[in-house]
């Protein structure tokens, strides 16, 4: 096998283990949370008799692990268990909201990452002048200020006083991709903004150092103008610093939306956690918990896979 | 065009001035001047080596023929005129219309200065085709034309590697041919064989100078070494701290050299060390070893040395010959996977970790880079103090009165105790160094190409200086290089490697006289002499190919 299938093999094997040691610290930090969800479904109610009913009703009898392996076995088949509030089947639920929170994630994506890696090359070309510092300090400026701030101020200037978008991102599954986009539209340049310094500081940061090469040098003394330069000779050695960084603001995208979720009132993953763990409904908790575990090392595989592939080194041995 | 410029000269430098800016942590900014007001001229076709020491300025100057400075150097004054403009006034647009293509540059360390991302030919024919001198086929055809001219394998498709999958000789070859592809007027050479091993370095020479020829483009040659740039140069200036001492034809200042200085370079290592005979009791004896990194590569094949005690044993060989892991072997830094070596009569355990103070003691080593073989927070006291304090438990005054002894030994000022490794220079760095190997009293003092990073007359007053202290402590070397000049100087008894096995081993007089097995020969005449048309001579009669052909 050529190496470089050997090291992606291994990587994704190392991703599937990760995702079953993430599952077992899901199930038991949900077993030592104080009280069960026999207490919490009775609430006031709570008879000793009624308790005892309901958690051998749930199975909640059963031992610890074998709890654990019928679970697992659900997963494996696609049955995220069933919502102890409302009875209905989890992975109906999650279905349709994952495809929101990612809609929403790949919209927030496709602006800020083109912008992003821009602005860290310009910020390279013209190091330490003026449109560096703009830059710096204005994605610096954005990150700094929280999520819901950015957020209320979008809805003021662009949906209150100028009307362009709409304040609340409501979406149903019978909307148009124009009309989607448009109600996404805020959230998403909430979250561009929120994400954008980090990678295009990563970027400058992992540029700069590739343009300390001497092969650089070598492009300095062919006569090849400086954003050909970075554009040919530094970005591509730079690709594996930058595509981890990116990863990490994906799966940020993805996992760390809860607040602009909860702005918006789009109904997306992290508003439907948020609703569970209120109610202390521990199946979705566990469920949304595995989700956005195995999208988190999903996406940081898919990075390691990138910085593998870019390595000329491994992709052509000698 | 200048007024009094001839036709021919192409090139013509005018009282170049050169300065830096150093900005120190806690002290304002200074200027220093490097290179204080160098003039020559150059004709079409013709090449003039540039040499000297390390801080002579060669390699800024030949950078100043591209208006580049690197890092913070900064051309301050004087003229540089190439075909009648002078490019120190062109704005940043002209100047990248200069570079790349009326002036290429060949660097040091091609394997540095190729983008490993790229494949070659998309490199080589990058200039060509940004300054739009020639479609993408014709530029191709070009560099296969180069490629076959440099007498690089497979002329045809190397091209179609990436850097890592070519050879350091090979690389350096491409560079030379990625520079000839937009056929510029000039090309800078900055020690484009320095890095190489000697059997390849003459390959490389080689090569360069034919497609100098076949292509008649102009050079400027930066060198250290005297005997390299005498083989392709018709011109030779030496520089010194910046100015020039001597500017002639290539046979004048080989051969009649006017100034002291050139004549020290001429003749440099002109150190006599009459060989000693082999005690019949060996200091050292190492048998049959067998050792590598991992479990599959195997780097020393069955190799068997002695060490006599007050001797050198100079190990010699490429790199990758398994030179330096013999080093390790011997200090139990890697623990040899079988064999056996002997110390006085005992059995040395293999492992480092396993052998008593004492032991450790006896074996002490020097680096090939003193700069960081020392911790730059130390003062020199503190990094000579400590071994006397580790292995003889000596402290206060007494370690001091013995610091300044080891100083003594070492030629150096006691006040340089309180200094730090920073404000001392190479061949300073390298005697502290051997101070400190020395304070322990050690019977052995391993010596890991400890002057390959040294220029030729600091080096030399290193070697001086181990044969002084190796007569005055009666302690044994092993010296291991790639240098085959140092080792006539100085060794007792040889060891040739090759790929991991011994090629040749015996006394010096044994070793270095005929016959020879062809590796040993391949070595010894790939050792560049100072005389006129001596690469020729030696192309012609070579036996074998060097390793990295």
């Amino acid at each position: 096998m050529s190496p470089v299938l050997k090291l992606i093999a291994q990587r994704i094997s190392l991703g599937i283990l990760l995702i079953f040691a993430v599952s077992i610290l899901i199930f038991a930090g949900t077993q030592i949370l104080p009280g069960d969800v026999a207490e919490s479904i009775l609430g006031q109610s709570a008879t000793p008799e009624n308790l005892a009913n309901l958690r051998a009703e749930l199975g909640l009898n059963e031992p610890a692990l074998s709890r654990y392996f019928s679970w697992l076995g659900g997963i494996m088949v696609g049955d995220l268990g069933t919502a102890l509030t409302s009875g209905t089947s989890i992975s109906d639920a999650i279905g349709a909201r994952l495809g929101n929170t990612l809609f929403l994630a790949a919209v927030a994506a496709m602006i800020s990452v083109p912008i992003a890696i821009l602005l860290g090359l310009l910020a390279v070309r013209y190091k330490d002048r003026w449109p560096d510092k703009v830059i710096s300090a204005t994605t610096l400026a954005s990150i700094s200020l929280p999520e819901f701030f950015i957020g209320y101020l979008l809805i003021l200037v662009f949906g209150v006083k100028l009307g362009w978008f709409p304040t609340v991102a409501t979406v149903f599954p019978e909307m148009s991709l124009g009309a989607r986009l448009n109600a996404v539209m805020l959230p998403a340049l909430t979250l561009t903004l929120v994400v954008l310094a980090h990678m295009m500081r990563m970027t400058r940061a992992a540029i700069l150092n590739v343009m300390q090469s001497a092969y650089i040098e070598t492009a300095e003394l062919k006569g090849m103008t400086s954003f050909k330069i970075i554009w040919k000779h530094a970005l591509p050695n730079a690709i594996s610093p930058v595509v981890n960084v990116v990863m990490l603001n994906l799966a940020y995208l993805i996992v760390g939306v809860v607040v602009v979720e909860v702005i918006f009132v789009y109904p997306g993953m992290g508003q439907y956690l948020v609703d569970h763990v209120a109610k202390r409904d521990v199946p979705v908790v566990q469920a949304c918990g595995l989700v956005f575990a195995a999208i988190f090392i999903g996406l940081n595989l898919l990075a390691d896979i990138i910085s593998i592939l870019s390595n000329p080194r491994l992709r052509h041995p000698k | 065009m200048a007024t009094d410029q001839t036709e021919k000269d192409f090139l013509d430098i005018r009282d170049l001035k050169i300065g830096v800016t150093v900005r120190e942590p806690g002290e304002p900014p200074r200027d220093i001047t490097i290179v204080h007001g160098v003039s020559t001229t150059l004709e079409k076709g013709k090449v003039l080596g540039l040499i000297g020491e390390s801080g002579a300025g060669k390699s800024t100057i030949g950078l100043s023929s591209l208006a580049y400075g690197r890092g913070g150097v900064e051309i301050t004054g004087g003229e540089v005129f190439i075909n009648g403009r002078d490019i120190l006034k062109l704005s940043r647009g002209e100047l990248n219309n200069l570079r790349g293509r009326e002036v290429c540059y060949v660097s040091q360390s091609a394997a540095a200065g190729f983008n490993p991302a790229h494949r070659l030919i998309d490199q080589v024919i990058e200039a060509s085709l940004e300054h739009g001198l020639m479609t993408k086929a014709e530029a191709e055809d070009r560099a296969r034309y180069l490629f076959e001219a440099l007498s690089l394998p497979d002329p045809d498709t190397i091209g179609e590697r990436y850097p890592h999958q070519v050879s350091g000789g090979q690389l350096q070859r491409v560079m030379t041919a990625m520079a000839l592809c937009p056929k510029p007027d000039l090309i800078v050479f900055d020690e484009p064989t320095t890095a190489l091993d000697v059997t390849t370095q003459i390959d490389v020479l080689a090569a360069i100078k034919n497609a100098i020829d076949v292509t008649g483009v102009a050079a400027l040659y930066i060198t250290h070494d005297l005997a390299v740039v005498a083989q392709v140069a018709d011109e030779i200036m030496v520089l010194r701290n910046g100015e020039m001492v001597e500017h002639g034809p290539t046979s004048q200042i080989i051969e009649a050299p006017q100034e002291d200085y050139t004549r020290a370079l001429v003749s440099v290592r002109s150190i006599v060390h009459p060989e000693q005979a082999p005690t019949d009791t060996p200091l050292i004896s190492m048998e049959n070893i067998v050792a590598g990194y991992g479990n599959l590569v195997t780097v020393l094949d069955d190799v068997s040395v002695d060490l006599h005690p007050g001797q050198t044993l100079a190990v010699v060989g490429e790199s990758g010959s398994g030179k330096s892991t013999l080093a390790r072997v011997l200090t139990g830094l890697l623990p040899a996977r079988s064999g056996q070596i002997t110390y006085e009569g005992r059995t040395l355990t293999n492992a480092q970790k396993d052998r008593p103070l004492e032991d450790l003691r006896q074996i002490q080593m020097i680096y090939q880079m003193a700069d960081t073989a020392m911790n730059p927070r130390q003062t020199i006291g503190t990094i000579i103090g400590r071994p006397i304090e580790f292995y003889f438990g000596i402290k206060g005054a007494e370690l001091k009165k013995r610091i300044g002894e080891m100083l003594e030994k070492i030629e150096l000022p006691a006040e340089m105790a309180s200094r730090y490794p920073a404000e001392l220079s190479g061949g300073q760095k390298q005697r502290v160094c051997i101070a400190r190997a020395l304070a322990a009293e050690p019977k052995v003092i391993i010596c890991d190409e400890v002057t390959s990073a040294l220029d030729p007359l600091v080096a030399d007053g290193i070697l001086k200086l181990l044969l002084d202290l190796q007569k005055r402590e009666n302690v044994a070397y092993m010296f291991i290089t790639h240098d085959l000049a140092t080792v006539k100087a100085i060794a007792d008894s040889i060891a040739v490697m090759h790929l991991g096995k011994l090629a040749r081993y015996g006394t010096k007089e044994m070793v270095l006289s005929p016959p020879f097995d062809d590796y040993t020969d391949l070595l010894l005449s790939s050792v560049p002499e100072m005389k006129l048309g001596w690469l020729e001579n030696v192309i012609a009669t070579r036996k074998m190919e060097s390793a990295g052909n």
